[in-house]
């Protein structure tokens, strides 16, 4: 009977077990990064809209306060996104000429809205709400940023589920005053010795318990 | 090994279910139910709200003064007046100065002489160019602007008599004190 295999067969299979093995792996850890990575997440990538909206005019140059557009944030489980009749109050003496803000006026006229691309949302199956978070001090800018340097929005942070439970794990060192959660720039705020222990005197105010924020039920219901 | 055994595999399928989307209608969704298309619809006319008569009571009745009301006042103040109302009532905001037209002083004569009432009103229903802000400012808001505008005033008018011997020393002593 003839031999089927040459002697360098042995080789040719190791060579080919050993080459799928670390290809698996390579497949793994890309997988990996894709998922995390702002790709996926579309952290950072800012959204076409129909207007050409930008925070960092209305909020960084001329200070107007998140509440004055999303005015449901302290009350309901929704910011809210402004209705045209809000951006009328200015622009009805405004750039009233100007042909970014034709979408407005015609929204406003109408009485139709305008369909503003989502920028932050979640999937479905999450529950999440504005008001818990806001009433217990926890600022605008943790998780989405500093909305008063975008001239586009842009998703700031994942909002992936390792996100969320990172913080309720140890929510203290991010707890701000609750009179102040609009504020965006907190430099020198956590290192100022007033401030010392401020997070752990919120979380006895308030009975914040990290040990039940990470049931599942919490945000998943 | 029986073939029909395939068949206890099936119940697996509803994995494949994308939950990211779910048929329900959320509000500010888009929604092919209604003829505009958006999930939120206004209240047909003449439907009367629920809470109707709690808030004109609310709106009927002025508040008593209190601190709370007045800090209420000066947070709901800087979040929808001071745009255009600028911090001290005078009128010189930010939004005048880049061309909106340039709202009274709240320390002229007229209106320090105005009613808490007129204030409030003025919020409800809005008052010439200036557009009505009753759909984000509900009437105990209201009354809590109207007591902090009326402290805006006093602070521009206070009699140095009325103030406490601390404080009056500290008004007259030479400036850098
Ligand atoms: C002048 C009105 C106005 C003000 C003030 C304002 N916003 Fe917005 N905001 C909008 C509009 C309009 C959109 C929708 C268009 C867009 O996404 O840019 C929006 C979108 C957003 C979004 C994205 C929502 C999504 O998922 O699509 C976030 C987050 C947000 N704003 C946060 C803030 C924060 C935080 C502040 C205060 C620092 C603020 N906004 C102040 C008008 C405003
Ligand atoms: C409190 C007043 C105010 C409100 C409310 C307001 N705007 Fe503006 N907006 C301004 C001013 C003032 C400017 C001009 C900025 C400048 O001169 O630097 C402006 C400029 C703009 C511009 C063009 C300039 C630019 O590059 O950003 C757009 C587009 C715009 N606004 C959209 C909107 C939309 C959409 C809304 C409603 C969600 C809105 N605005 C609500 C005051 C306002
Ligand atoms: C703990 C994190 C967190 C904080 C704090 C937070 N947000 Fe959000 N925000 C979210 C998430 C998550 C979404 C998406 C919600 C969804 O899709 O159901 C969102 C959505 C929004 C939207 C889109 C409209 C909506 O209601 O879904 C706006 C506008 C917004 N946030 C504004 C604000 C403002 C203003 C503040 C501060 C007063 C704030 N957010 C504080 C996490 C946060
Ligand atoms: C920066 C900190 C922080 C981040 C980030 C954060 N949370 Fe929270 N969350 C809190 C705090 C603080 C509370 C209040 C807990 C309490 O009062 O018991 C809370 C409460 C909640 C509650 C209400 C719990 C209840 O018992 O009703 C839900 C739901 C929730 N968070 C969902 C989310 C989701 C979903 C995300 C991610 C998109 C998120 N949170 C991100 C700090 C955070
Ligand atoms: C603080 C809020 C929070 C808690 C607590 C939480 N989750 Fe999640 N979960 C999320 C969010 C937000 C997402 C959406 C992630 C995304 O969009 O990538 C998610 C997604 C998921 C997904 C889908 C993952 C995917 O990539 O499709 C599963 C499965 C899940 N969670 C299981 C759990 C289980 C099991 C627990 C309890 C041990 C839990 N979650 C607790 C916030 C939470
Ligand atoms: C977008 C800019 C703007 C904002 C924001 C604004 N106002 Fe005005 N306001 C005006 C202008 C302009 C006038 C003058 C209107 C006229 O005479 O046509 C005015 C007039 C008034 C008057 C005088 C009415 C009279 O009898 O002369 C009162 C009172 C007033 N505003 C109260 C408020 C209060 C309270 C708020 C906050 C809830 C507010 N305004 C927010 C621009 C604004």
């Amino acid at each position: 009977m003839p031999q089927i295999f040459k002697p360098s067969a042995d080789t040719w299979l190791r060579t080919f077990a050993a080459v799928a093995a670390l290809g698996l792996i390579a497949a793994a850890l890309f997988g990996a990064g894709v998922a995390r990575s702002d790709w996926v997440t579309r952290a950072g990538w800012p959204v076409e809209q129909p207007v050409p909206f930008s925070h960092k005019h209305h909020v960084g140059d001329l200070g107007l306060d998140c509440r004055y557009c999303h005015s449901d944030v302290e009350e309901g489980r929704y910011a809210g996104l402004p209705s045209s009749h809000v951006c009328i109050t200015c622009h009805s003496q405004l750039w009233t000429g100007a042909e970014v803000l034709e979408p407005v006026r015609a929204s406003f006229a109408e009485n139709r809205p305008i369909a503003w691309k989502r920028v932050a949302a979640l999937p479905e199956y999450v529950y999440f709400d504005h008001h818990i978070h806001v009433a217990r001090g926890v600022p605008c800018v943790e998780c989405h940023g500093r909305i008063d340097e975008m001239p586009l929005t842009w998703r700031a942070k994942p909002l992936q589920m390792r996100f969320c439970i990172d913080c309720h794990r140890d929510p203290a060192p991010r707890l701000r005053p609750v009179n102040q959660v609009t504020r965006m720039d907190w430099t020198g705020w956590a290192s100022d010795p007033a401030n010392r222990g401020f997070g752990e005197r919120a979380m006895r105010r308030f009975h914040i318990q990290p040990a039940k924020l990470t049931d599942c039920n919490v945000c998943h219901r | 090994m029986r073939p029909w055994l395939v068949l206890l595999l099936l119940p697996a399928l509803a994995g494949c279910d994308e939950m990211s989307r779910q048929p329900r209608d959320d509000v500010y969704r888009a929604s092919p139910l209604f003829a505009d298309g958006a999930a939120m619809q206004a209240p047909p006319p003449g439907a009367v709200a629920r809470d109707a008569p709690a808030w004109d009571a609310a709106l009927a009745e002025r508040p008593p003064m209190t601190p709370a009301l007045l800090a209420r006042g000066r947070e709901r103040y800087r979040i929808f007046c001071q745009p255009c109302h600028d911090a001290s009532g005078s009128g010189h905001g930010i939004i005048p100065a880049r061309g909106f037209p340039q709202p009274p002083d709240f320390n002229s004569e007229r209106l320090r002489q105005a009613s808490s009432q007129t204030f409030v009103d003025v919020i409800g229903h809005g008052h010439g160019v200036m557009f009505a802000y009753g759909d984000r400012v509900p009437p105990g808001d209201r009354w809590a602007i109207a007591a902090y505008i009326r402290a805006l005033q006093l602070s521009q008018h206070a009699p140095a008599a009325d103030l406490a011997a601390g404080d009056r020393a500290r008004l007259e002593a030479p400036h850098g004190r």
